[in-house]
C-alpha cells in the first residue's frame, strides 16, 4: 500500500495537481506529464526507492497511467 | 547494370511485391521463412547499391563491419564493466562515419564522401547508436551478430526510415502474426501503398515539378529587383512546405507498408502534423521516429543528467536549454548549411515559446474552446511552414548565390 500512496504523492507533485482519481488515465494523451515531467519522475522515483529506472527502460505504454507506474514501481523494487 | 532506388518509380513496386509473394503465403500460414527474406532483402539492397552506385556499396559493407565490430565490442565490455568514458567513447565512434560524410559534403571532401557516404548512412546511424545506448542502460544485455544485421539492414526502411528500435524490432522479426492480425495488417498495407502513389507520384510531383519550379523562377527574378524581397516567397513558402510532407509521407507509407507485408510493424512516421495546436504536439506527429529519437536519446537523457547532476536549479531553465540542444542538434544533423542550423534554432526558439505559452495559460485559466483551437491550429501550420522555408534552403539561393 504505501508504494502506490508515495507514487501518487510524487505524481501530484510533479504534475501539480491530484491525480488520485484518474488511476487509469493516460496522462501522455492528456498532456499532464511531457518528457520533462518524465524524467522528473523517474530521477524522484529512483531517489524515494532506490530503483534503477534508466530512460530506455521507460517505455511509453507501460507506463503511461498512474496505476501502470505503480505496477512498475513495485516490479523494479522486487 | 540494373539499379533500382527504392519506391522511385511504379516498376519498383511490381518487383518488390512480386517478390514478397512467397513470404506473404508463408506469413499467411504461420511460418516465417527467413532465408528466404533475408534473400530477398540482399537482392533489393544489392540492386539499391549496384551499377553506377557501386562505391556506395562498397561504403555500407565497410560501415557495416565497423558498426559490427563496435556495438559487439561494446556489448562484451559493458557486460564486464560500466565505465562513462568507454560509452562516451564508443557512442563517438559509431557516429564518426556520419559525421565524417557530414563534414565533408559542405567542405568539398568529395574524395572523403564518396568513399564513406552511402544513402542512408543517417538512418543506420540512429539505428546502432541507440543500441549503444541502451546497452549503457543495461535493456539490452546480448549481442545477437545475426539479429543485429537484419535490423541493421532491414530493406523496406534502409534508405529513409522509419526509424525501429532494436527491441521492438526483435520482438517481431522473432515470431509471427496471428493469421486474423496479419489479414488485418495487409489490408493496412494496400490502403498505405495507394494512399503513398497519392501522396508521392500525384501530389508531390505537381507540387514539387510542375509548380515549384515555376514559382522559384519567378522569385527569383523579382527579388533581383527587389534586394532580395518578393511576395513569390508567400506560395513556394507553402508549395515547398506541403511538399516536403507528401513527398516523405507518401515514402514513409510505402516503407511501412512493406514491412507489414514482411509481418514487421514497423512505427508510423506522420500522424496529420498539419492538424497540430502547437508546436509540441506538432513534434509528436511529424517525422515521428526521428523526432522520438530525439526525444528519447538526447533530450531526456540531457534533462537525466543535468537533473541528476543538479547543475541547473530552474526546472523551465533546465528544459529550455534541453530544447534548444535538442532541435540544434537536429539541424546539424540535416547538414553544416546556415539554413539548416537556423531551422533547429527556430524550432528551439518556438518550443520554448510554446512551453512558456502553457505554463501562462495554466497560470491564468485562459479559456479555450473550438474556435481558439482553430486558431492555434492555422498559427501553428504557419510557424511550421514558415520553418520549412527557411529548411529549403532557397533564401541561401536567393540572398547568397
Amino acid at each position: 500500500m504505501a508504494v502506490k500512496e508515495e507514487v501518487i504523492e510524487i505524481l501530484n507533485t510533479i504534475i501539480g495537481e491530484d491525480i488520485s482519481d484518474q488511476m487509469d488515465e493516460d496522462f501522455f494523451d492528456n498532456g499532464l506529464l511531457d518528457s520533462m515531467a518524465t524524467v522528473e519522475l523517474l530521477l524522484d522515483l529512483e531517489s524515494k526507492f532506490d530503483i534503477q529506472a534508466p530512460v530506455s527502460e521507460f517505455d511509453r505504454n507501460e507506463w503511461n497511467t498512474p496505476n501502470k507506474v505503480v505496477a512498475k514501481v513495485e516490479s523494479l523494487i522486487g | 547494370m540494373l539499379n533500382l532506388q527504392p519506391y522511385a518509380d511504379p516498376q519498383y513496386f511490381v518487383y518488390l511485391l512480386l517478390a514478397l509473394v512467397p513470404l506473404a503465403v508463408g506469413l499467411y500460414f504461420g511460418k516465417r521463412i527467413d532465408w528466404y527474406e533475408v534473400i530477398v532483402s540482399l537482392v533489393f539492397i544489392f540492386l539499391m547499391f549496384n551499377g553506377k552506385k557501386y562505391h556506395e556499396g562498397y561504403a555500407i559493407i565497410g560501415f557495416m563491419i565497423w558498426q559490427w565490430l563496435l556495438v559487439w565490442g561494446y556489448t562484451l565490455y559493458r557486460k564486464k564493466s560500466n565505465n562513462a568514458l568507454v560509452f562516451y567513447f564508443a557512442t563517438l565512434l559509431a557516429i564518426l562515419p556520419l559525421v565524417i560524410v557530414k563534414v565533408s559534403a559542405p567542405a568539398h571532401w568529395t574524395h572523403v564522401s564518396t568513399l564513406l557516404g552511402f544513402l542512408g548512412i543517417s538512418y543506420l546511424t540512429f539505428r546502432s547508436t541507440a543500441m549503444i545506448l541502451e546497452t549503457r542502460d543495461g535493456s539490452i544485455k546480448t549481442f545477437n551478430p545475426w539479429l543485429f544485421l537484419r535490423f541493421m539492414l532491414f530493406m523496406p526502411s534502409i534508405s529513409s526510415g522509419p526509424i525501429d528500435r532494436y527491441r521492438r524490432f526483435e520482438k517481431d522479426i522473432t515470431s509471427v502474426p496471428s493469421r486474423e492480425k496479419y489479414v488485418s495488417m495487409l489490408e493496412k498495407a494496400v490502403w498505405y501503398f495507394f494512399l503513398g502513389f497519392l501522396y508521392k507520384f500525384i501530389i508531390s510531383h505537381y507540387l514539387g515539378e510542375v509548380w515549384l519550379p515555376y514559382i522559384q523562377a519567378f522569385a527569383i527574378d523579382a527579388a533581383q529587383v527587389h534586394h532580395g524581397w518578393t511576395w513569390w516567397l508567400i506560395p513556394y513558402m507553402y508549395t515547398t512546405g506541403l511538399n516536403l510532407f507528401f513527398d516523405f509521407a507518401g515514402y514513409s507509407l510505402f516503407a511501412v507498408a512493406t514491412s507489414y507485408v514482411m509481418g514487421i510493424e514497423l512505427p508510423m512516421n506522420f500522424d496529420k502534423p498539419f492538424l497540430s495546436k502547437n508546436l509540441k504536439e506538432f513534434w509528436n506527429r511529424w517525422h515521428i521516429t526521428l523526432s522520438f529519437w530525439f526525444r528519447d536519446y538526447i533530450f531526456m537523457r540531457f534533462v537525466f543528467l543535468i537533473m541528476k547532476k543538479k547543475w541547473i536549479k530552474s526546472r523551465v531553465t533546465t528544459s529550455n536549454i534541453a530544447y534548444i540542444f535538442n532541435m540544434l542538434v537536429m539541424g546539424f544533423w540535416h547538414g553544416l548549411h546556415w539554413y539548416y542550423i537556423a531551422y533547429g534554432l527556430f524550432h528551439g526558439v518556438g518550443l520554448v515559446i510554446n512551453d512558456a505559452w502553457i505554463r501562462y495559460k495554466k497560470k491564468h485559466n485562459v479559456p479555450h474552446n473550438k474556435w481558439t483551437d482553430a486558431i492555434a491550429i492555422v498559427i501553428t501550420f504557419n510557424v511550421v511552414m514558415l520553418s520549412f522555408l527557411l529548411f529549403s534552403g532557397f533564401l541561401d539561393t536567393l540572398w547568397f548565390k
